[in-house]
């Protein structure tokens, strides 16, 4: 019987084999380099094994699609600091005319990394369309961004840390992870809490003249 | 000509003034969705040096925009007609979670003089859905109310810490005979 076209496309997409749990702290390596926005969800999770709750990290519990675009305003607010949005495959597929809104503006010192696994892991496992075909680096280059990368073997994993930290213009990547559990972390669900002690830890880190470049 | 045209889009004085008065403010990002009603606050946003203007896809990145501007010290407007309101809904949950300041400017449509029967939907709900997301509603109709409606939304906005809506009314901006 001949596979129809949307199987074919999920035959095509690259083989799921990364942890989560190894490639994410591999790609962020020293996190205080960076002002984090975390989307919700696993993600959030991903980022707090990595950073544990931290003042310089603000996760989202809700208002899914909102990662990106805080983090452009919050790139656009502070260009002395380096802006890391780490978003997950099903949050930036709710809202990929972000990418095109920061496509556009292409503030150099905004990253974004999305991991992805292909699932709507919260809710039951569902497919994403990352799993049937859509691929974001593709989305995210399309909307004008210059720098971006998939990354989904150990081996790309240096050149993803790279390209997140490099800025002469917005950057995308793309880690493909297997559709795991993100390790446990208990996340502050404190919105207004989070929103003081992030702009109290940026006041803190402006006196000190910590910047990114 | 129809009649809604002889209450044509204001020459432009307190669209001047409501820029000053926003750059006053030291609101140094400005977001939003091409809109008739707004034309001469981005047109003169794109002209300001120290003005970043964001041209958004769908309202609801603006919402978000001006939590992450906030995070960063820094003040964002957002600029959109009451059709752009229903885009926002759920996104306003971390303005309110967050207690975040937040300013939006609303051209309205599907009120007074509308023509377009598809406008009166969001139109009529524009208030009642932000007041349910706990944005506080400043409705503006006179050309005369528009400063000092702007300074009290700005006043609660960023020293009052709300979240506020200046609705610009279809009496102040001329309503659209189609």
């Amino acid at each position: 019987m001949p596979i129809d076209a949307k199987t074919s496309r999920a035959q095509a997409a690259p083989a799921l084999v990364l942890e989560r749990a190894q490639a994410v702290p591999a790609l962020l390596g020293r996190h205080e380099d960076f002002l984090i926005i975390a989307g919700l969800g696993g993600t959030a999770c991903d980022v707090g094994a990595v950073t544990g709750d931290a003042a310089h990290v603000y996760s989202l519990g809700g208002a899914m699609g909102a990662a990106c675009m805080m983090g452009l305003g919050l790139a656009q607010a502070r260009p002395d600091q380096r802006v890391l949005v780490v978003t997950g495959d099903g949050e930036l597929l709710m809202n990929l005319g972000a990418l095109a809104a920061i496509g556009v503006m292409n503030p150099e010192n905004l990253a974004i990394l999305c991991i992805d696994n292909g699932h709507y892991g919260e809710t039951g496992w569902q497919k994403s369309h990352t799993s049937l075909g859509v691929d974001l680096e593709k989305i995210a280059a399309g909307a004008g961004i210059a720098r971006t990368r998939t990354v989904a073997v150990a081996a790309d994993l240096a050149a993803g840390a790279k390209v997140l930290r490099e800025g002469n213009g917005a950057c995308f990547v793309v880690l493909r992870v297997k559709p795991t559990d993100p390790p446990p972390f208990r996340r502050n669900f404190d919105a207004s809490l989070l929103r003081d002690r992030f702009r109290a830890a940026l006041a803190e880190r402006r006196a000190a003249g910590i910047a990114h470049q | 000509m129809n009649e809604a045209r002889q209450q044509p889009i204001q020459a432009g004085n307190w669209q001047n003034e409501l820029f000053d008065l926003l750059r006053r403010h030291d609101v140094t990002q400005f977001a939003y969705v091409p809109d008739a009603g707004h034309q001469i606050l981005i047109d003169r946003s794109l002209g300001d040096p120290d003005v970043i203007s964001i041209p958004l896809t769908t309202e609801e990145e603006g919402v978000a925009l001006i939590a992450g501007a906030d995070l960063g010290g820094r003040r964002a407007v957002l600029l959109m007609q009451s059709s752009g309101v229903g885009n926002c809904i759920n996104m306003l949950s971390l303005i309110k979670g967050g207690r975040f300041p937040f300013l939006t400017l609303v051209s309205m449509r599907g009120n007074f003089g509308e023509g377009n029967p598809w406008q009166f939907a969001m139109g009529q709900a524009t208030q009642p859905v932000l007041e349910a997301m706990g944005v506080i509603c400043l409705r503006v109709e006179a050309p005369e109310e528009v400063i000092p409606t702007a300074v009290a939304a700005l006043t609660m906005a960023y020293k009052g810490g709300q979240a506020v809506a200046l609705l610009l009314g279809q009496k102040l901006i001329g309503a659209k005979p189609f």
